[in-house]
């Protein structure tokens, strides 16, 4: 006999089985999840695009900083748009491309993260993070191919393994370990070129920041649509770095003044820091 | 041909109700209590992996007793309609008393089905409000009934003896220690005033809250056995330090091997070559 329907909970929510909220929602309201919306060619114009995403490691943990720009076509969409969130108490999510499914995205994949932990009692491991932001990257692929991609990069404090490590992904949800640094979206080869100069795997949390910030400042001088630092709005790139006490966003204050640091070294030598020739 | 008994609807939910309460009565208890800084969860449970207290949501918890499956069935439908809620809507508007009312439909239709049996169990849903004022106990029974409790709430098990040792000893403004110290001493009282006083190791206590000095946003967490030892001997709590990394596996890889060093000029291996002499 079946079970009568509470007006409360209906039946699917009693249901034994998935661990995981996006199944779940896809059972008993598939609406409310991005992999629902149905797009045409022209629908990338319509959307804002978020662009520069970087990250790179320390030996304590891991950094990651992305700039404020969103763009649609040649107008600047936000220039204060985020796009580096925490995805749980250890791992944090940058995101490039379609920024509205991109937002969505990373919010269904906070989600994801804490329902899980809530119903097994015990948080994913950092792989099993990166494979669910794999899958659900998978599940777009529809709207990918509309113009819509969502690029993300996922970081984080591997508590098995004591490291900070870094993911990257393509638009067929392909899921690639990277080390020491890495950059996503439309800046990310200029703000690789200057990471690749400028990182040692030995910097401190403060150095691997600056880093990161000089990558961003070289992404902005070459890609249209990466911001860069706002000094008259003093608006800044987020940093949020992951170690083992979790993950914390570095305050604005802080980064006002690597910034500035930043921008009165740029005023002497405009390329930035120069690196040794051999 | 068999003719069916007629029984009394009185007579049919009373059976129902017995039948759910002696279920209940034979499980061990679990006290909720509020105090000065959030709310207290202390279970008696043997097993450090099947919890009878968890986190609902940022700011509601959930306790039971009863039937492991029925009201593991119960939290996760609670947890789901959560994190479904606060995904479509806002995690502002997730309430305890949403999922009260939602955990009473669900318990009040199955108790007064005729299909299938009542569930034995019985829930509390507790959720820190805004100011201390605001923190809500609610407790659910088995037939959907709804109780908006004050300050405490004891189920399963010898229920009423503790409740009154409980009540005796309860002051809103206690802090964490002696929140504990009580809940604890009630849960050893349950032979009754006349009856030696048992012992109850930390090891058999499954310990949370909702606390509201957490800096981040979800306030449940655990007391594992060492910080409540800590805790009941200093009457002090060390301090939270924000996240709970729970130790886990290295990852397995490839053996790795060094390959022994090729002998004679590259490329010269035929087939039949003789094997080199060993070193």
């Amino acid at each position: 006999m079946s079970r009568p329907s509470a007006a409360g909970l209906p039946e699917e929510y009693l249901r034994v089985g998935t661990s995981s909220f996006s199944d779940f929602a896809a059972q008993v309201a598939p609406n409310v999840l991005p992999s629902a919306r149905c797009a045409s060619a022209g629908a990338a114009d319509l959307a804002p695009h978020g662009t520069t995403i970087v990250a790179a490691t320390f030996p304590g943990g891991v950094v990651v900083a992305g700039d404020r720009r969103a763009t649609m076509g040649n107008m600047i969409a936000q220039r204060d748009i985020e796009k580096v969130f925490p995805a749980d108490e250890f791992s944090v999510v940058g995101i490039a491309g379609a920024a509205g499914i991109a937002v969505e995205m990373v919010g269904l994949f906070q989600v994801e993260l804490e329902h899980y932990e809530k119903i097994e009692g015990a948080p994913l491991s950092l792989v099993g993070k990166a494979n669910r932001l794999a899958t659900m990257i998978r599940g777009n692929l529809g709207l990918a191919l509309q113009g819509l991609v969502v690029v993300p990069l996922f970081a984080g404090w591997d508590v098995a393994t004591e490291e900070g490590r870094i993911f990257s992904y393509d638009a067929t949800g392909g899921r690639y370990e990277e080390h020491a640094f890495f950059a996503v979206g439309s800046g990310s080869v200029f703000a690789r070129g200057s990471l690749k100069k400028l990182y040692r795997p030995d910097l401190d949390a403060a150095s691997v920041t600056m880093a990161l910030l000089q990558a961003l400042y070289d992404a902005a001088d070459d890609d249209s649509a990466t911001g860069g630092p706002d000094l008259a709005r003093r608006i800044f790139p987020v940093v949020l770095v992951a170690t083992a006490d979790g993950v914390q966003r570095v305050t604005d204050s802080q980064i006002a003044d690597m910034v500035d640091e930043m921008v009165a070294g740029r005023r002497q030598r405009p390329d930035g820091p120069a690196a040794p020739l051999t | 041909m068999s003719t069916p008994f007629y029984v009394a609807p009185e007579q049919q939910m009373k059976d129902r109700a017995d039948f759910a309460r002696k279920g209940i009565a034979r499980g061990r208890s679990v006290v909720v209590l509020h105090y000065a800084d959030g709310i207290l969860f202390v279970a008696e449970n043997r097993s450090q992996a099947l919890h009878k207290v968890s986190e609902i949501y940022d700011r509601i918890g959930f306790a039971a007793v009863g039937r492991y499956n029925e009201f593991e069935n119960l939290r996760t439908a609670g947890i789901r309609y959560a994190d479904l809620r606060g995904y479509s809507y806002d995690r502002t508007d997730v309430t305890g008393r949403g999922l009260a009312n939602a955990y009473a439909q669900l318990l009040g239709t199955i108790f007064s089905s005729g299909g299938e049996k009542p569930y034995e169990v019985e829930i509390i849903v507790a959720e820190l409000g805004p100011t201390d004022s605001q923190d809500q106990i609610y407790r659910l029974t088995y037939d959907g009934s709804v109780g908006d409790e004050n300050g405490f709430a004891v189920m399963g098990g010898q229920a009423e003896v503790i409740t009154e040792v409980v009540r005796r000893g309860f002051r809103p403004d206690f802090g964490l220690a002696e929140a504990v110290r009580l809940a604890v001493d009630a849960l050893a009282s349950d032979g009754g005033p006349s009856a030696p006083r048992r012992e109850i190791g930390v090891e058999a206590l499954e310990v949370a809250i909702l606390d509201r000095a957490r800096a981040l946003p979800r306030k449940f967490r655990r007391l594992r056995a060492d910080r409540l030892t800590e805790l009941l001997r200093s009457g002090t709590e060390p301090v939270d330090e924000g996240h709970e990394a729970i130790p886990a596996l290295p990852p397995q890889s490839v053996p790795e091997t060094t390959l022994p060093s090729a002998s004679g000029p590259a490329g010269s291996g035929a087939p039949d070559a003789p094997a080199p002499p060993p070193s």
